[in-house]
């Protein structure tokens, strides 16, 4: 017995030390922390519980018998973040490169497992040189078996990927199929194929950083939802998300007290929407003022700035905010933006989250490189998920809301359960110029009656009131008061209960 | 008195005047341009007449709509304020053939001491002290070399026509003044087309100080006092005061007395504000006459207990003066700030756009003193480039000199503004300065003492230990609201916090413990200091306001990635605070070098480019604007994504690109 104490001691301390101090060292000086220092941060001081520390691979080949390490290159276990149950593992890049072989996927399907069976949020950190090639078609196989776990878990429990060191080839694929993809910018990237093969192939030259980097990713590719410039801020960060995540699909959004009044007015969100309808404006800056204590979690703030999507809280209780961003492209929906927005709608509806919408949108964006992009496609995803989300839907027209955009952004249509407009809304098929040229082409040469024309389809269509005669929006609301009414609209909504006709899946236009 | 006044200004001063005819019970009517429509002063009168598009030559300086827009709405009397039409001679005579007063000077008044000439020569015969020199032009070096000899040296030598600095020039000793007057009559010349030169005494290490008037229709003319005014940043006064701090008794009953010979002289019947330059010697000279009200009245009224608007109306309405020259008492001391939309982080570049946030401190009286904060804007309003950049005045007053600086210090630091960058951080370095606070002032003080302009940055000593204590109960407030957060498991021990936390402030960390002490916290250094802070501040407040040790304080915080923006006493930094075993992982993080931006100023989306800011060579911070595409009918004001300096441009206004097209790139 007291031997198997003492054999343990010496175990965990091994299991701990990784790869080693040389390698930790090594790690520090590219200014990245190790799997165990991450997790320290991510979860709650103190409330990390590890699991198969001592597992081995059993590789023989290519002299892997001789390179054991406890722990295989991977930390698994579970803690908590603000005393909620989060499953967490981190490669461990100083063991093994933490390349994944059988028994390290072993270990993360294990908290996989666990994770979807006790209806907790899991939380994977990359930092990796990929499969384990001594181990051969093992580790494919290990790959496989990680991916459909993330598959069957996903829209049941928020699955957060956090990648912080390099994540190549069969590692990219799981982050790709989780709810969010944070990166460090510098320290980590994330392809399918690296450079080197790049070169080889197309004859391209471009590092790491520009082919997969945090930037890239967060900007253009939209493949990570968020980039921070190093591994403390990215946990920190990600801890404020799980703040707004429910645990699962079935517990309900972890609400918590506030003293910011619900009622509050805001009297400057009077003047906020220009009456200029060319001229921009922030929607950054209603977010803030309707949201609980100017608080917004934005999710891809960098990638399509058109369309703005993120958390926040309203009375304390978290929900997914949709907005159209007029400072950026006058917040058009293209390609880019409807899938950000499309997933977003998707997961808030996936886990229950009300979805708060401000609108101000002229359109869709024209133009070959949109159509050819398959902009029909794009914008259809955001159509489809608005339309099929059952959790509470309260939208705002804050200015424009034109044409099939403005079916698309939440209308009372696709089953928007309150729908509000500011006195500055214009619920119209088309702007003023454009529908008086189709409507009047054979004035068109009389410059003077197409303005007359234009100013009498302005004063009858650009204004709240043809759709709220029809009851298309429910009321017209002073901006200011908006916090307090989109407040009072998810409160009466709490109860809400509708269910899509059974299906096995829909088949949204991917 | 009259039925109703118009107001022939805007911003801060047109409320302010729109408040006192208020309280006399007199109705009001605003002014305004296209571009204030939305704005303060308009909702404050009772009516409000369009006058013209934004731009003021069309607008607030057009005699012809301003007496169309009394015409239309009957008000018999016009306050003009200051700026604009203030001390146009013209606009008064137009009022009056149109029959309705002009709430300031007769015409004659202005016109006397409009002229910068004729004013020094009226005064010299009023027995007011003027600068030595000669008032007319000299011709040849030899006359400004007997001009110089007369009054002694340094001596200045002036274009007639100059302005900004430009064809004036400082000589200290007969050697160099054969060449400085050349020089400056050929600067002279090439920049005004006159190449008249006077010289007159240069006064060294000057100081402002300037005498309140108001006389009445009955020959009555009294002071109120000086206020000083020499803190001032290119000309432009920043920070001004009631009393000086230079004058004595004596001082100030000579220059009283020589600003009411002179008003009387002119036959001044309104308020009027009669400029001196003052030696550090208390020696002084007049330098002119503001026939109007000036920026700065609100603190000889804190001073005097008067209303400066109430006695212009009464005055201008017949009334005699209500009070002598022997009733006019000062009392305590008043100190204003005047805040604009400038960053001074920059070389205090003008800045517009939106106010995001706009919390000014709350006035009224607290204790012995007494804040006022005489604004024209509310949270939500534009600040634009059509006209002046001031925002608004913060003025305080309390028994001393010393007290009305510390409540003027706390005034800013609880006054929260975003948007436009603004000068609070200057104003409150300045209110933390050691010679302001000693009132060893002159017109040269900001130059001397931020001679590498102004940073700002992270606190030292023990104000970055206040900011913090303020850091770390902030920090514990957020901790202990997450530990409210619904759905922690039933674990059989609470989720707890390291009571310790490291906090970092630019260069400098401290570790502290918060324990809540009532309705306080006590803060423990681990080097044993303790500080007592009370606060009701709650998550999203842009202000933080209570007491440390007992001590009254603010500072604007501002939520930034893991931590808060903390910006207090002229000092604006980061606090980051982590458990100690955060902060140990943090300070392995490797510093990140500021981010390149593209290489290249690239418009994201296409359209057509409807402005260019930027031309090759010019500098751009990140942030900054350099063109305007249209795109979906809408502006969309670009900017650059980094420092650098322009190279070649690329494209030109009128140009239709498409989307990642380059604008320009950086050299």
């Amino acid at each position: 017995m007291k031997h198997v104490i003492e054999d343990l001691g010496r175990r965990r301390g091994r299991a701990r030390l990784g790869g080693g101090a040389a390698r930790i060292d090594a790690q520090h000086a590219k200014g990245k922390l190790t799997a165990r220092e991450r997790l320290s941060i991510l979860l709650d001081e103190g409330s990390f519980e590890e699991f198969d520390a001592f597992v081995e691979h059993r590789a023989t080949e290519f002299g892997m018998a001789a390179n054991k390490v406890p722990g295989d290159g991977v930390v698994t276990g579970w803690g908590t973040v603000n005393g909620r149950a989060v499953f967490v593992y981190a490669k461990d890049f100083t063991v093994l490169g933490g390349s994944l072989g059988e028994a390290h996927a072993g270990k993360i399907t294990k908290v996989q497992d666990l994770a979807l069976r006790n209806k907790a949020p899991i939380v994977g950190l990359f930092d990796a040189g990929g499969a384990r090639i001594q181990e051969g078609v093992a580790a494919l196989g290990g790959y496989a078996e990680v991916f459909q776990r993330n598959v069957l878990a996903s829209g049941v429990i928020p699955q957060i990927s956090l990648v912080m060191g390099p994540c190549a080839g069969g590692d990219v694929y799981s982050p790709a199929m989780t709810d969010f993809v944070f990166m460090v910018r510098g320290t980590s990237y994330m392809f399918v194929t690296g450079p080197d093969v790049v070169k080889t192939v197309t004859g391209e030259t471009v590092t790491a950083e520009e082919l997969g980097g945090a930037d890239v990713h967060a900007t253009r590719s939209s493949v990570a939802d968020g980039a921070y410039d190093d591994d403390v801020t990215l946990l920190l960060q990600a801890r404020r998300l799980i703040d707004f995540l429910p645990s699962s699909n079935v517990s309900g959004a972890p609400h918590w007290p506030t003293r910011d009044d619900p009622d509050r007015e805001e009297p400057s969100l009077d003047t906020l929407a220009p009456e200029n309808p060319n001229a921009p404006w922030d929607v950054k800056e209603l977010v803030r003022k309707v949201a609980d204590e100017r608080d917004f979690f934005e999710i891809q703030e960098a990638h399509a700035k058109n369309v703005v999507v993120g958390f926040a809280r309203i009375a304390g209780r978290p929900v997914g905010i949709v907005a159209n961003q007029p400072a950026a492209l006058a917040g058009v929906l293209d390609a880019d933006a409807s899938r950000k927005a499309a997933r977003f709608v998707r997961f808030c509806d996936a886990f229950s989250l009300p979805l708060v919408t401000f609108v101000d949108v002229p359109g869709f964006l024209p133009g070959t490189a949109q159509e050819y992009g398959g902009l029909i496609k794009h914008g259809a995803k955001l159509l489809f998920a608005y339309a099929e989300a059952t959790v509470p839907k309260v939208t705002v027209i804050a200015r424009k809301a034109y044409g099939g955009a403005y079916d698309v952004m939440a209308s009372k249509h696709l089953r928007g359960d309150v729908n509000y407009a500011w006195p500055t809304a214009q619920i119209a098929v088309m702007g003023a110029k454009g529908a008086v040229e189709i409507l009047h082409r054979a004035e068109l040469g009389d410059p003077g009656k197409i303005a007359a024309r234009a100013k009498d389809y302005e004063a009858r269509f650009m204004s709240p009131f043809v759709a709220a005669e029809r009851g298309y929006v429910d009321d017209v609301i002073m901006p200011r008061e908006t916090r307090r009414r989109v407040a009072r609209a998810l409160a009466m909504l709490e109860g809400k209960a509708l269910a899509n006709p059974w299906k096995k899946h829909d088949n949204i236009p991917l | 008195m009259f039925g109703k006044i118009l107001v022939a200004n805007r911003g801060e001063i047109a409320c302010r005047i729109l408040r006192t005819a208020k309280r006399m019970g007199i109705a009001t009517v605003a002014v305004h341009s296209a571009a204030d429509s939305d704005a303060s002063h308009v909702a404050t009168a009772d009516e409000a007449v369009a006058i013209g598009p934004a731009p003021a030559a069309q607008s607030y300086l057009s005699i012809e709509a301003i007496v169309d827009a009394c015409r239309r709405t009957g008000a018999d009397a016009v306050h003009p304020g200051y700026g604009f039409l203030s001390e146009r001679a013209a606009f008064a005579r137009a009022l009056a053939e149109a029959g309705v007063v002009f709430i300031g000077p007769n015409p004659g008044a202005i016109e006397a001491m409009g002229d910068k000439i004729a004013s020094k020569r009226l005064a010299r015969a009023a027995g007011v002290a003027v600068v030595p020199g000669r008032d007319e032009a000299l011709e040849a070096v030899a006359d400004a070399r007997a001009v110089a000899a007369e009054i002694g040296y340094p001596v200045m030598i002036k274009a007639s026509a100059g302005g900004g600095g430009k064809g004036m020039r400082v000589v200290r000793s007969e050697a160099g003044l054969a060449e400085a007057f050349e020089r400056a009559r050929s600067e002279a010349m090439s920049s005004f087309g006159d190449d008249r030169i006077f010289v007159e005494k240069f006064v060294v290490d000057p100081r402002h100080v300037e005498i309140q008037v108001i006389g009445d229709r009955h020959g009555n003319v009294v002071h109120l006092g000086e206020r000083e005014c020499s803190v001032q940043r290119r000309n432009q006064k920043v920070l001004e005061e009631a009393p000086s701090p230079l004058l004595d008794e004596a001082t100030r009953a000579a220059m009283g007395a020589q600003a009411v010979a002179l008003a009387k002289a002119v036959g001044y019947d309104s308020a009027g504000t009669v400029e001196f330059v003052a030696g550090q010697d208390r020696s002084f000279h007049f330098l002119e006459m503001n026939t109007r009200l000036q920026v700065e009245h609100p603190v000889t009224e804190l001073v005097t207990g008067l209303d400066l608007v109430e006695l212009m109306i009464r005055v201008a309405a017949g009334e005699p003066l209500p009070f002598g020259q022997g009733d006019v008492k000062l009392s305590g001391w008043a100190v204003e700030s005047r805040v604009y939309a400038e960053d001074p982080r920059r070389g205090f570049l003008p800045s517009i756009g939106r106010l995001s946030t706009y919390r000014p401190p709350e006035a009224g009286r607290f204790g012995d003193a007494t804040v006022r904060v005489d604004d024209g804007v509310v949270e939500g309003a534009e600040v634009t480039i059509h006209y002046d950049p001031m925002i608004a005045k913060l003025v305080t007053h309390a028994p001393t000199r010393a007290a009305a600086i510390d409540a003027q210090a706390l005034a800013l630091d609880g006054f929260a503004l975003d948007g436009p960058a603004c000068n609070l951080d200057f104003l409150a370095a300045l209110m933390a300065n050691a010679r302001w606070r000693a009132g060893a002032l002159s017109t040269g003080l900001i130059g001397e003492e931020f001679p590498d302009g102004f940073s700002g940055g992270a606190p030292a000593g023990e104000t970055a230990r206040e900011t913090a204590a303020i850091a770390v109960v902030c920090d514990h407030v957020g901790n202990k609201r997450k530990r409210a957060i619904a759905g922690p498991m039933r674990a059989p021990r609470p989720v707890t916090f390291d009571a310790a936390r490291s906090v970092r402030i630019g260069a400098a960390e401290f570790v502290a413990r918060v324990a809540e002490d009532g309705d306080a916290f006590a803060v423990t250094f681990a080097d044993g200091a303790r500080l007592r802070v009370a606060s009701d501040w709650w998550l999203g407040d842009p202000v933080w306001r209570g007491e440390i040790d007992g001590r009254p304080a603010a500072a604007r915080v501002a939520p930034v990635e893991n931590g808060l923006r903390i910006a207090r006493g002229g000092h604006a930094a980061d606090a980051r605070v982590h458990s100690r075993a955060e902060a140990a992982l943090a300070a392995l993080m490797p510093a990140k070098a500021a981010r390149r931006g593209a290489s290249r100023l690239t418009t994201p989306m296409p359209g057509v480019l409807r402005r260019l800011d930027v031309k090759e060579g010019d500098a751009l911070k990140a942030g900054d604007p350099f063109c305007v595409v249209e795109a979906m009918k809408m502006e969309n004001v670009l900017r650059a994504d980094r420092d650098g300096a322009v190279g070649r441009v690329l494209a030109k206004v009128g140009d239709t690109l498409a989307a990642d097209a380059p604008i320009a790139e950086f050299a």
